[in-house]
Order: structure tokens, then sequence, then C-alpha cells
């Protein structure tokens, strides 16, 4: 002792059983008696089910049953939608298996319990379903045209909600306004795609039933499948074992967690289901998929007046748990980190025949950061000005914090310039420019193009106090619990549930420090409800920024509670003592004092505590921020673009993020890493591609591309710290900075690199197909698309 | 059904098997060796790797029929009496891993990279993993645990490779 | 995902395996590295009533020195091919190609036989084995044949080969002093297939190309062979001239459109990337 932990690169106590094989997934656990779940899917985007026959499933050996959506209407109720966004939301019924009618491909419509997986898939092929084929409603644009398709009949529109937010005058900043510029980007469906695919086992015990899935919110699980299966909720425990990364693809209450419940009541013995990856790139919800047509206004100088936003946001065929909410995330972060004075935000959430999106990695606020960023881009170019020079011309200055944005937010902290000088010098910006134009004059076949990102975000999810008023249907706190053993051992309970992020280290590494005890001591618990009874879970970087700050109160709560033990034991005052390095003494008298862990056994023992004083030093605390967390940071890409065949290849990238406060920078560049590889994914190799007909037609990791080692630059990586305000800790959230912030550093260096050729836009994901197509398509403008920026609809032959 | 032998992490087995059965389920379901998990079905992610007679070999492509008579190393094998490979260990102080889903794939290839190529360049390890996705990473990591594992095996009196 | 049922037969010799294949019928599915074939099964794409693995046939394994060619056992792994020393004197452009399929572990279990058996068209190696003039050594009951890769390829994952004929081994010709090869692979990620690829080799004599083969993977439903290049590079020494006889490349192609790349655009590249591997293999 003592060495302070908070700050230190402490390395992570959870790797010892994930690099050993010692792990436990989901799908690790076969209790004995266990049968296994097979499902049908459909094969059509729409089609009314006119009979399912499922006898000569039955009868094949090793079949336990068969349910169709249809033997299971009665109990299997709707899947909910947390975040009811308008009160005249359309909200269809969401049955976990199809009964009447089947609105994507993939969906559930029956399923077998067998003795055995085998058996299981076997007998699906033996199950007979009769569909008529419906018309497949695929393009949102085309959905709310007059007359179109409908995906719920009954809802007689395609439109589930319009959503609209407005601050400032809007036709004011438009008006006259010297620079206008129109553009319309779009952002491409994506497939999470978690390396752990989902799995869920559930095993009953009398009428109480234990539920382990792949899932990074057991606790919203909870109360999700009681409030659908009206299995009282103290009933159910939900373990959220292992799980192999989520990035909100886990954020969801499935299907097939509702029937792996309803099949272990009606069976009375384990049951058990792990989807395969084609399986899960069908039914696993998906991300992004909005449209956006963004007009900004501005002076020649380069000066912000306005900003509109007029969204279409594909919702799939259903509204997942919080499907609507995720376009409105982004609302209020289209206005970056700049100073205007109009914002005007519309979306209109679409239904269509397609997986459900909902939640992925930054949900909401990338789509909102790339069309910002590459509008400030595009904003540069018309004014002949560099990125960084419009930037800084429009940024909120970090004398100015806190600052209440045209969006409504009060950003508590920040410093732009600190971060994007530090990126400038890393990046060795004059440097770059220097060779970008040489090759420029030398016409070098390979062009090199700069994308500068400057970006905020708002997480920490969240305000419960914010998301009432955006009508979620929780609130955002999170809860801790400190429990100091008799030995003077201490567990720690989070509501959080970690799939990756390193709580274990993490929080042990927060409360070591507070309680000074040592690392080793601690003990992190979590993703159990049996354990850990109240929780909000792990989503939105909310993690440390929430339940890290209920830890760091909890601790101080168990502190306050030992210092009047301490007292007590030593026969001194309170205000006398002093506690440093996890030991209470009197001030000024060293040799007398209690550890912790003394003070903790005579807690435990409770011989001779002060009057009015529980036994047990244990504590627990919620935590409810009253602002988001804003982490910003300079991103800086470079990329090579070939001009012959369109292949884009990243020279360099270099990140300084400001998350504030940090707890483990080992961890935090960590995330750093991860985010940036997905981040870079959009833009250059990721989509969820459907046919006219609806099918999807990247259902496996052969054709949907997920970029390898070999595919990626190595990072640059740096911070600078800026301390929330908003919590005692100073920390802010960094689960989806990178993700954020690199989609638009990316296409905004291969669009420079290509303005010599007249490109403004290459639609994502920038494939090389499509970048020549952009450089092609300015060619010969008549080919463009009104609106559409480089005047491309979808790569050639991708759909 | 097919008889087998197959000797895995030190261990033979004998069993009856479905000659459709995958050699990555008759690990996980036949033998409870659930450290190599399945991560897709078109050979693509890499996280069911392990060595088959020495070499890399993605145990979802395998039938367990065609195991018979070899010798099968899994993340569980690694590391004699108790301990763990350098490999292993260069992941952990790295921060090479974050949920740990594609980790013992990714460690198995990395074993299989250095048994080729004792000293490999970034790009050399980045090229080697190509076969293995991480989505949590962004790789960067894991390339510096492979070159720190690759530093430490070839200290002299180091065994060899593999493990 | 978990194959549907089949008969499983592992024969221990080469004529055991023609037997088994001819006893099994039209249905019947050979199992050479498996690397292609395994996913197809578990996916159930491939329903085969029965599965011959030809795995325990170790004589297909070796690569031997057979005068003016190279015979590679069917079994032959890519590891293998790539590394083997009488490939990459006799025979670079092979080793160079093989060296970009898929991943390490893949091309541990991955066999040169299998992968040109399967005559994917976005397969790497069966542009190879055209653009070398390999030949390719069937056998069945009915005796053994030679069939040179020209006639080989009759269709997207079709050869001449008959149901009960199996692949047993491929004869490159060796090609000689004075050839540069390369073979340019064009793809979205390091695991993708080739959105185009480029098999070529070249004799130089002097300043100029004296003879070059050019042959291209995934530009139809079989690989094509760039005969109308291979002629109009003839004494061409400058990337101009490359560039030149390379604008013929896609001439006669019927490149699909699919998830990765257009046909136009494929064309394209047909011909930016013949260029390029022209030069490359010129060295």
């Amino acid at each position: 002792m003592t060495v302070q932990e908070v700050g230190s690169p402490r390395k992570r106590s959870e790797d010892a059983r994930l690099i050993t094989g010692r792990t436990r997934w989901t799908d690790n656990m076969t209790p004995a008696g266990t049968l296994h779940i097979a499902f049908l899917r459909s094969p059509h985007a729409h089609a009314r089910i006119t009979g399912v026959d499922t006898a000569p499933a039955k009868d094949r050996p090793g079949v336990v049953a068969v349910f169709s959506g249809r033997d299971l209407a009665a109990e299997q109720g709707s899947l909910p939608c947390a975040w009811v966004v308008t009160d005249d939301m359309k909200h269809p019924d969401h049955p976990p298996m199809a009964v009447e009618e089947v609105r994507y491909v993939g969906e559930p419509v029956a399923c077998v319990v067998a003795r055995d997986k085998a058996a299981a898939v076997d007998a699906l092929e033996e199950i007979d379903v009769d569909y008529e084929p419906m018309s497949a409603v695929v393009d949102m644009e085309a959905a709310i045209a007059d007359g179109a398709d409908l995906v719920h009949d009954d809802l007689e529109t395609n439109k589930s909600y319009t959503w609209v937010f407005e601050n400032g005058d809007l036709d004011a900043a438009m008006r006259d306004a010297p620079v206008v510029l129109e553009r319309r980007y779009v952002q491409q469906r994506l497939i999470p795609t978690a390396m752990e695919p989902r799995s869920v086992l559930c095993v009953p015990e009398g009428d109480e039933y234990t539920l382990y899935s792949a899932t990074q919110i057991p606790h919203i699980l909870r109360l999700m499948l009681a409030t659908v299966t009206e299995i009282p909720e103290h009933r159910i425990r939900v373990v959220a074992p292992d799980v192999g990364g989520g990035f909100g693809s886990k954020l969801q209450v499935y299907g097939e967690e509702v029937i792996a419940l309803l099949l272990a009541r009606r069976l009375g013995r384990p049951v058990k289901w792990t989807e395969t990856r084609s399986e899960g790139n069908m039914t696993v919800h998906h991300g992004r998929d909005q449209i956006q047509r963004i007009t900004l206004a501005a002076e020649r100088d380069g000066r912000i007046r306005g900003l509109k936003v007029d969204l279409l946001a594909d919702m799939g065929a259903y509204l997942m748990l919080v499907t609507p909410g995720i376009p409105l995330l982004g609302a209020f972060m289209f206005n970056g980190i700049y100073k205007m004075d109009a914002l005007s935000f519309t979306c209109t959430g679409v239904f269509t025949t397609k997986t459900p999106t909902d939640a992925y990695r930054g949900a909401g606020r990338p789509e909102a950061t790339y069309a910002i960023e590459r509008m400030m881009d595009e904003l540069a170019a018309e004014l002949g000005l560099d990125p960084i020079e419009v930037r800084r011309r429009n940024w909120i200055e970090h004398e100015e914090f806190p600052y209440e944005t045209i969006a409504g937010l009060t950003y508590d902290s920040g410093n732009y310039e600190a971060a994007t000088a530090k990126a400038l010098e890393l990046f060795e910006y004059d440097k770059l420019r220097a060779e970008q134009s040489d090759r420029r004059e030398r016409q070098d076949p390979v062009q090199l193009g700069i994308g500068v990102s400057t970006f905020t975000e708002m997480c920490g999810l969240a305000p419960s106090r914010v998301l009432g008023s955006l009508s979620y249907g929780a609130g955002g706190w999170e809860h801790a619990a400190v429990r100091v053993l008799p030995s003077g051992k201490v567990e720690v309970v989070t509501g959080s549930s970690a799939h990756g992020q390193g709580h274990e280290t993490a929080w042990a590494q927060i409360t070591a420090d507070r309680l000074g005890v040592p690392f080793e001591d601690v003990k992190v618990l979590h993703g159990d409800t049996a354990i850990s009874h109240k929780g909000m879970d792990t989503y939105g970087s909310r993690s440390l920024a929430v339940g890290g700050v209920a830890l760091f109160s909890a601790c101080e709560k168990v502190v306050d509670k030992a210092r009047k033990v301490a007292a007590h034991l030593l026969e001194a005052a309170e205000q006398d003592l002093e506690f440093t390095g996890g030991r209470f003494s009197v001030r000024g008298v060293q040799e007398e004092g209690r550890t912790l862990q003394e003070v903790a056994l005579a807690a435990f023992a409770a011989h001779d505590l002060p009057d009015g004083i529980e036994p047990s030093l244990d504590s627990d605390a919620t935590f409810d921020p009253d602002n988001f967390s804003f982490p910003h940071g300079t991103h800086l890409c470079a990329a090579e673009v070939d001009t012959e065949t369109g292949m884009v290849k990243l020279r360099k990238y270099v990140a300084v993020d400001d998350v504030g406060k940090v707890v483990n920078p080992l961890i935090v560049e960590g995330q750093v890493h991860g985010g940036l590889a997905q981040g870079i994914a959009q833009a250059l190799y990721e989509e969820a591609v459907y046919d006219a007909d609806g099918n999807l037609t990247t259902t496996t990791m052969a054709d949907y591309l997920i970029p390898s080692a070999a595919d990626l630059p190595s990072f640059t990586t740096d911070r600078t710290e800026t301390p929330a305000t908003s919590n005692p800790m100073g920390v802010k959230g960094v689960g989806e900075a990178g993700t954020i912030a690199s989609t638009p550093a990316v296409v905004n260096a291969i669009v420079d690199a290509l303005r010599p050729h007249g490109v403004h836009d290459v639609p994502m994901p920038c494939s090389p197909e499509r970048v020549w197509r952009a450089m092609r398509a300015e060619d010969k403008p008549a080919a463009s698309e009104p609106g559409a920026g480089g005047g491309l609809g979808s790569a050639g032959g991708a759909q | 059904m097919p008889r087998i032998r197959v000797e895995v992490d030190g261990t033979t087995y004998e069993d009856d098997v479905e000659p459709r059965l995958l050699l990555v389920h008759y690990l996980r379901e036949r033998l409870g060796k659930v450290g190599t998990p399945v991560g897709c079905d078109t050979s693509n992610c890499g996280a069911c790797t392990v060595l088959m007679d020495g070499v890399s070999v993605k145990s979802c492509s395998v039938l367990a029929v065609q195991a018979d008579g070899r010798d099968v190393t899994t993340v569980e094998g690694l590391g004699a009496g108790g301990g763990t490979h350098p490999m292993q260990r260069a992941f952990h102080e790295e921060h090479a891993l974050q949920c740990g889903y594609c980790t013992p794939g990714m460690i198995m290839a990395s074993l299989d990279l250095l048994r080729e190529n004792a000293d490999p360049s970034e790009d050399e390890v980045r090229e080697g993993l190509e076969g293995n996705l991480c989505r949590c990473t962004g790789y960067q990591n894991i390339v510096k645990a492979v070159r720190r594992a690759a530093g430490e095996m070839r200290e002299p009196g180091r065994q060899e490779v593999t493990p | 995902m978990i194959p549907a049922t089949f008969d499983y037969v592992r024969p221990t010799s080469v004529d055991d395996a023609c037997r088994a294949l001819a006893d099994a019928g039209e249905d019947a599915k050979v199992l050479a590295g498996g690397q292609s074939l395994m996913p197809l099964l578990r996916m159930r794409l491939a329903i085969p009533d029965a599965l011959i693995d030809l795995d325990r046939l170790d004589g297909l394994r070796e690569i031997r020195d057979d005068g003016d060619s190279l015979v590679i056992g069917a079994m032959a792994t890519h590891h293998q091919v790539m590394r083997d020393p009488l490939v990459r004197e006799h025979a670079p452009l092979l080793a160079r190609a093989t060296e970009t399929v898929a991943d390490p572990a893949v091309r541990h279990r991955g066999t040169f036989g299998g992968s040109v058996a399967h005559a994917d068209p976005a397969g790497d190696l069966p542009a190879v084995a055209l653009a070398l003039d390999a030949v390719l050594v069937v056998r069945s009951v009915r005796g053994e044949r030679e069939i040179p890769a020209s006639e080989f390829f009759v269709d997207w994952m079709t050869t001449s080969m008959e149901p009960d004929e199996l692949l047993v081994g491929v004869r490159v010709p060796k090609m000689g002093s004075g050839w540069g090869v390369h073979y340019e692979k064009f793809h979205r990620t390091a695991q993708a297939w080739a959105i185009v690829g480029v098999a070529c080799a070249v004799r130089r004599n002097g300043d100029g190309v004296e003879e070059a083969r050019v042959a291209l993977t995934n530009m139809g439903p079989t690989p094509v062979r760039a005969h109308s290049v291979e002629v109009a590079v003839r004494g061409a020494g400058s990337e101009d001239a490359f560039r030149t006889a390379a604008a013929q490349a896609a001439a006669g192609t019927e490149p699909p459109t699919d998830l990765h790349g257009s046909s136009e655009y494929r064309t394209h590249l047909a011909t930016v990337l013949t260029a390029r591997a022209l030069a490359a293999a010129v060295g």
C-alpha cells in the first residue's frame, strides 16, 4: 500500500478464465435432462400463415414436442416496446412466434424440442407450413408513399410515428443565408455481430425459473419476461453469465427468450437454444438504417446559422425494446460541438418487412455525428476553408462551458481546442497535407485524403428525469452494493452487467482506492438478479459514469459507518479520525489505529458497537446523474484511394479522446480501439443487404464483411482529460466514442481524396465499386441523383 | 456408428460418433471441453480454432471422425502443470481480449503462426490472423500480444513454440 | 448448424475410393479438405446421401517431379503446395496464388485438388490451373484419363468429370527459366473471395514479353483464359504497353453481378488488374 488504483493500467482479473477456456458462456451449460430447441423460421418477407402441420415432426426420433405460434398463442403474449415516443405511435402486436402472418425473413413460426440439437434440427424439415405470400415492403421511401403495400394491414399506414424537435427560428436562419447546403446521407443497415451468438437456457424448479441468457440486460429482461408471460417477477431469476459481446444487440427481449421460459414451464425440464450465425444475422436486431436529409445554412465566413434534419428511420417489421427511440438519441447530437441559432429535427419511423432495428453501438449518435461531421467538411469545401478551420469557427470554446446547446442539452465540460491541437500534432497534419498536394499535382493514381471528425456525444444513459420527459419506460439510475466480509475481504455488487467491458477490474480498482483495501481483496459480482437485486444493466456507455459512481457512493457509505465504529473502538471523536491507506487513526496519533478490516470484524461480531449502529459495514447506493456525460475528441484519418480501382486503404488514424477522469487507461484504450474498428467497418465494409423480395442476402460472415486484423491499420490513440462536472468522479462514458467518431473521419478522408475528381460523397459502405462509381458519376453529372451528394443510390449490383 | 480414438489435451478418448458430428461439437458436447466456442457456420470467424497434429484447424470444418487417430490441442490443454502458456499470459498482459469469446481461437491461431515464424512483424501477425475475427479489440492489442509472446518464447532455454 | 445425416465412407486406397464412388451413385459427395464442403453441409445447402472422405489417402498428398511436369496429388493441402520446394521452383505462380487462399487454418485442411474439382469460379486456383495449362488426372473404376484444364471447367461449379470419376492429381507443366509470375487478387477484406483475380505468367526476352499466360478469376461461370491479352502483350515492355494489351482482358467474358461487384465493375477491374499483373510479373 498504497498504490493509487484509479488511473493505473491494472491488468484485468476477468482474463484468467477467458484465456484458459474456463468460461461460462450460456451454451457451455447443459444441466442433466436438458432438452434442445430449434426454430423453424419464415422463408418469406411477408406472408399469411394458412396452416402449420407439426404432426410428422412430432413422430421423429428424439422429438419431445413441437409447437407452432398458434399452439402458444394464449400464453406467449407480445414482445415489449418500452419506448412509446409519441402518444399516437403505431405499435403493432409482436408475438414471439408468428401466429397469422410473418413479416420478415427469419421470423420464428414453429419450434421443435428434442433430446439433442441434431434431432431438433432434423425434425424442422418435417414441419409443413402453408404460406400465402404477400408483398414485401423493402424500401422506406416507397413504404411511405401513397398506396404503398402495408406491413401491418390493421395500422393502415407504414408510418409508426413522426417526432419533432425544434429550437430557434429556423426560417430566419435559412432565409437569405449566404450558404445553404442540402445533402442526403444513407446510414446503411448494420448487423451488430457480437462474437458470441445468442443463447438461452431456462431451468425450471417447481414454479420458479432460472433463465440464463447471453444478454446485456438481466434486470430489464426479468421484468419484461414477467410482464409478457405473467409469471410473477419474483419467480424468475435471470443470469447473464459470461457474455461474449453485445454492442446493443443483446439489449433486447427476444422471442426465443420468452419461448424458452414458456417451454420450461410446459415441459418441466431445462430447455436450451443457441443460434447459429446465419440464424442470428436474420434475427438479432439490426442497427442504423436511416435516410437523412440535412440542410445547413451558414454565413460566408463559415459560421453556421441553422440546421434542418429530416430523417426516415427503418423500424423493420416490429417495434422491439427501444426501437422507436434510437433515432431520438441522435436528435440532440446533430448540432455536434457547434454553436448555431436554430435546429429543426423531424424523424419518421417506418415499418418495412425486414428484421427489426434497435440499438447498435452508439445508437442514434453515430448517425447524427456522421451527418454533422460530413456537413462540416462539405461546408469547408464549399467555402474553400480548411476543415479544421471551419470547425474552429463554430465550436464551443473551452471558456464557454457549461454551455447550453441549441438542442437544449447542457454540455458540462470539454476542451475541443486541446484535443484538436494534440491530434494535429500526432497526425503530422501539415506534412500529410503537403503530401496530398504533391500527389494531386503528380496526378498520382493513388490519391491521399484527410478526414476530420471533431465529435462529442451524449452518453452515460441517463438522467431518469430526462428519460421520463422522452417517454422512455424506465429510469436511468444505477445501483451498487458493498459487502465487507468478516475477514475483511470485500464483495461488490453492481447492477451494471459487463460483457467485455472489464467491470470486475475497474470496479475493484475504485473500491480498493476508496476503502484502502488491496485490489486482490475485492470481488465484483454482477449479472445475476438473485445477487444483484436491482440494476439498469449495460448500454449507452453508462456503466462507469452511472454504475461506477454508484459504487463510489456506496464505498463512501462504508467508510462513513466504519468511521463511527472506529471512533467508538478508539474512544475518539469521529471528527478527530483520519482515514488513510485503509486505516483509521486519531489525527496526529499514528500508532493507535484500526484498519478497515479490523473495524469490519468488530462490526460483524457486534460485541461492542456504538448505540444505534447495526452490525456489518455493508452499504448500498444508487446514482441517478443529473446530466449525461459528454465525451469528445478529435479523430483524424488519412486514406489512400486508388483512383483506378476505388480501393481505399487507411494509412494513418489518430484518435485523441477526452473521456474525463480515467479509472483504467488500458481498458479505455481498448474500448477506443474496438470502437474505431466498428466505426471504420461501417464506413468501409459492413452492410445488411436485402433483395427486392425482402430476402437478406448477407446471412453469413462470408457476405457480411467483418474486418480482420489484416484489414485494419494500427491506431494512434491519446487523450486529453477534462473532468466531467456532473459526477463526483469526473468520469465520462467511453464505450461508444470510437464508433461514433470514426465513421465520418473515414468517409471525409475518402471524399477529401477525390474532391479534385468532383466527388462530394460516397455512400457507405465505401466499397471499391462505390468509390469508382462516385468518380464516374461526377464525370457524367446527368447521372446524379438530386440531393444525393455523390449521386449514388446504391452500389451497382449490390441489391 | 464409426468408433474413433483421439487424444485431446493429453487424454485419450474412444467414442462412437455419428459421421456428421463436427469436431467442435464432439469436443464441447461429448468431452465437455467447452473452452472452444463456436462463432459462425462458414468457417470465417476462427473462434473454434484448435491444433490437430500440431497445426491449426477450424474445428467446425472437421468431422469428429476425421480426428480419429489424431492429437488435438485446445486452449484448455495449454500451459504445463496448471500454469499458463506464454501466449495466454501475453494476451492478459497486453489487454488483448475484452469479451473473450474469440480468445481461445485467437490464441491457438497465434501459436500456429509462431510455429512457422518465430519473430513475425506486425504485418505478418495481422496477415497470419486473417482467419480469426474479433469484434471487441480492433486487433491492435492482439498484435502486440502475439509479438510479446514471440519475444518471450524465443528466449534461450524456452521450449519450442508448440504447447 | 448441423449437417444432415449421410453414409460415411473412408477408403484407404484410391481403388476403394473409386469403387465407393461408383457404388454410391449421383448423390454422393467427395470430401477432400472439406473447407468449402463443410460449410455447405452445415448449412444444409448440400445434403448428400454419402460422403466419401479422402482424408486417409496419404498417397494423394504427394507432390512429385515427373520430368517435364510436376504431379500434385489431389489431396496436397494448400499449405503443403505453397511451401513445397518443387512447386516454388517449377510452378511459382501456383505457390503465390495459393498463399492468398483463405487463411492459415483453412490452408492446413483445404487441398489443391479439392479447389480445382469444386470449380468455383471465385476460387483462386482454377484460374491458375488454366493459366498453367495444367492437366487434371481423373480416375474411376473404368480407368484413368487426363483432362486439360481448358476442357475441365465447363460451367458454374461444374467440371467435365463424370459422376463416378475422382480427381487424383494435377499435372502442372514446369515453367522453365525466364518466367515471371504474379497473382493479382482484388478483394474487399482479407477473407473475402476475389472480386476479380488475375493469374499471370510472362516470359521475358530482352526488353519485351515473349510469351504470356493470363487467366481470370470470377469473370464468368468458369475461370477464363485471356487469350487476346496473351497475344496483344507480345513484345510489350512498358507499363503503357501492358495497359494497352490489358484493355482486351474482359473480352468475351461474362462476369457476374453479385453483392461485391457488378458485371460492369468487374469488366473495368479486369483491365486494370491485368495491366498490374503483367507489370508485376515482368518485375
